[in-house]
């Protein structure tokens, strides 16, 4: 028995059916590496909400637009932990910056990331300079000065300064499209790359993660938006809601399609191996696959929706309906990260044999871990709101 | 897009040059420091000869290629147990760098049973993880047909852990063996998940992937792989294909060999006879 000891050995080794290599019997991708793709996800699609205001002019966007972006840098700023955690030696994980492998998929991540960050930072940064430098001008003392940092002394408010800033902003906000979607369609790449498993060696692979993704942040940015009102204790702008409830409704009903299509051509293809991803799909993953990512997280938020457009429902009922349909729009998009990652690690190389993962609850790649990863963000989003308020001001009736 | 893994590791040491030259200048002494320091791990995967561990040996001058031959082979496991003490290989039933794989077919079967000794029930029988059995499990049954497979890395042409791997910490050797660097590899298990054979695993006690080297120690100091040296019956042929007169170059001329999973685009160095449609 390894040094690790008897505890890391129940952990590590995954029972089997069937005939699977000895070596696939330790699974390598925990379940981390399914907060990852869920977090980029995330980004992606908040990143797209607040791009259909500040690119596309959507004016129904603009109490969230902000809210958007921030959210969208308080996620992103995580999601390098859960890989970190993963890897046997972070302390080298700089290596794949420093000399990428340019062959490698994952190569370039870290470079990509990179930019987007500081692409999103700057794009906050203009945002909120305006407000900066009032913050400058009324406040005095140590804060008064932090201020004035913050718009790294730039002061001028004039129309013809705001013109400038606002020419960046479309600027930025139209790269960071290309950005943060290939960011995410890459994670996408990574899997959909990879010959050695059937379950993920599909071209529609980066597509599928992308719209998924669009659906994802969509409804986080429902249910923070609907939760910041109730705390901020102001109404919530109908038109805004329904707008996202639009937006969730057409790329949910794409992403159904997609997912579908994806798996209805792997079983139609028949490939070496189909026996076993059958057997796998009827089986292990009825549940997982069909009951909870298919008819719980798709269909019946996509019903709901239908009907709420269809009926015109508005006021509580509108509020309450879309944002139980984004909750479980959100449990789908972290059902098919699940159902992908481990999925595909599930289905032996063999194509004879079924392994199990063990997700535990106390280990450095334990369900606590991911828990506290995949939530982390939301105090760093408080306390970026709490700096940037990005909910501009109710008109008061 | 399979380029050769050497050009990639002087693009890189290339890299790290320019690198270091902008740090000098730049005057940051402690970002000097730090990629001062880099290029001489990569100055180890060098083709220059001074840099190689072993004297004398050139790589350039070899082609290795690895020979099973299927209808020699009796599941006698020594070479997995020579592997595992050759190769400081964790000694339990999940870490492999060589393993053999049992087929069998009943009467009536129309699909094989496949099992290896890591299999519960060989375990068993063996009595301790570190003991490698085949368990007599068809003793009373019929059998119609059954044959033993040797496993391990076949240090493929194209590599598809070596395309995958971020930091270039496993390359491919002038020589045809497909190498890990331990001190560079970052533990992120893409190769891993890469490798069509489920020939890599990982070291949880160092954070790294390992797999078979062919016994790069041995080989490069013109001794056989571990798990040719001990097979009783020559099932493990091992060569340099440059010399024509080799043990591997006489066994793929005089059979007619196959590879595993051709399909994937690898082109693996393992050449097997005697295996049947369902290996794989």
């Amino acid at each position: 028995m390894e040094p690790g000891g008897l505890l890391e050995h129940l952990v590590d080794i995954a029972p089997y059916t069937g005939y699977v290599y000895p070596n696939e019997t330790v699974i390598p991708w925990t379940v981390l590496i399914v907060v990852y793709p869920y977090l980029t996800g995330l980004v992606a699609g908040a990143f797209t909400v607040s791009s259909l205001y500040h690119v596309f002019g959507m004016e129904q966007f603009k109490p969230v637009g902000r809210f958007a972006l921030l959210t969208a840098l308080a996620f992103m700023i995580f999601v390098p932990m859960p890989l970190l955690l993963h890897l046997g030696n972070p302390q080298r994980a700089f290596n794949t910056m420093l000399t990428p492998h340019w062959t490698s998929a994952m190569a370039i991540f870290g470079l990509f990331a990179s930019f987007y960050v500081i692409l999103l930072m700057l794009e906050i940064w203009f945002i909120f300079r305006p407000y900066f430098v009032r913050q400058a001008q009324q406040t005095s003392g140590l804060s008064g000065r932090l201020w004035h940092v913050a718009g790294l002394g730039s002061d001028d408010l004039s129309p013809q300064a705001m013109r400038y800033d606002e020419k960046w902003i479309f600027a930025l906000a139209i790269i960071g499209i290309p950005a943060a979607h290939g960011l995410h369609g890459y994670v996408g790449f990574l899997f959909g790359s990879l010959k050695s498993r059937e379950w993920w060696s599909s071209d529609l692979m980066p597509v599928v993660f992308l719209f998924s993704a669009v659906i994802s942040g969509v409804a986080l940015l429902i249910v923070l938006y609907v939760l910041s009102c109730r705390l901020r204790k102001v109404a919530v702008d109908l038109q805004c809601l329904k707008g996202l409830a639009y937006v969730l409704w057409g790329f949910a009903m794409f992403t159904l399609a997609l997912e579908g299509l994806e798996f209805a051509n792997v079983v139609y293809k028949g490939r070496e191996g189909i026996e076993m991803i059958v057997e796998y799909v009827t089986g292990p993953l009825l549940v997982p696959f069909f009951v909870l990512q298919f008819s719980i997280g798709a269909v019946i938020p996509i019903a709901v929706l239908s009907y709420m457009i269809w009926r015109g429902t508005t006021g509580k009922a509108l509020i309450v309906g879309v944002t139980v349909s984004a909750l479980l729009v959100l449990f789908q998009v972290w059902m098919m990260r699940w159902n992908v990652v481990i999925g595909g690690q599930e289905i032996a190389k063999t194509g004879k044999g079924l392994l199990s993962y063990q997700l535990v609850l106390f280990h450095r790649e334990g369900l606590l871990t991911a828990v506290a990863v995949a939530v982390a963000p939301l105090p760093l989003l408080w306390a970026m709101v709490r700096v940037l308020p990005p909910f501009t001001k109710p008109v008061s009736p | 897009m399979k380029r050769e893994a050497i050009s990639s590791l002087l693009a890189r040491r290339r890299f790290l040059r320019k690198l270091g030259r902008a740090a000098t200048c730049a005057g940051a002494i402690v970002a000097a420091g730090t990629l001062g320091g880099t290029p001489k791990v990569a100055a180890k995967n060098e083709s220059s000869p001074g840099s190689f561990p072993t004297k004398d040996y050139d790589w350039t001058r070899h082609s290795w290629a690895f020979g099973v031959d299927a209808t020699k082979c009796i599941g006698c496991l020594r070479c997995v147990e020579a592997c595992k003490r050759e190769n400081d290989v964790p000694g339990d039933a999940h870490h492999f760098r060589t393993w053999v794989e049992r087929y069998v077919y009943l009467e009536g079967d129309k699909r094989a049973r496949v099992d290896s000794h890591h299999d519960p029930v060989n375990i068993k029988a063996s009595g301790s993880e570190r003991e490698y059995r085949f368990s007599n499990r068809y003793q009373d049954a019929k059998v119609e047909k059954a044959f033993f497979v040797p496993k391990l890395c076949n240090q493929c042409t194209h590599p598809a852990c070596v395309q995958v791997c971020p930091t270039g910490a496993t390359y491919r050797t002038r020589d045809g063996v497909v190498l890990i660097d331990h001190k560079y590899c970052i533990g992120c298990q893409y190769c891993v998940q890469a490798c069509p054979y489920g020939a890599r695993f990982y070291r949880t006690k160092e954070g790294v992937t390992d797999k078979c080297t062919w016994c790069y120690h041995r080989i490069t100091k013109g001794l056989q792989p571990a798990c040719v040296e001990v097979c009783p019956v020559g099932a493990r042929i091992f060569g340099d294909r440059n010399d024509a007169q080799s043990p591997i170059s006489l066994f793929i001329r005089n059979n007619r060999v196959q590879v595993l999973r051709p399909e994937t685009g690898n082109a693996p160095n393992v050449f097997y006879v005697g295996i049947d449609k369902e290996v794989n």
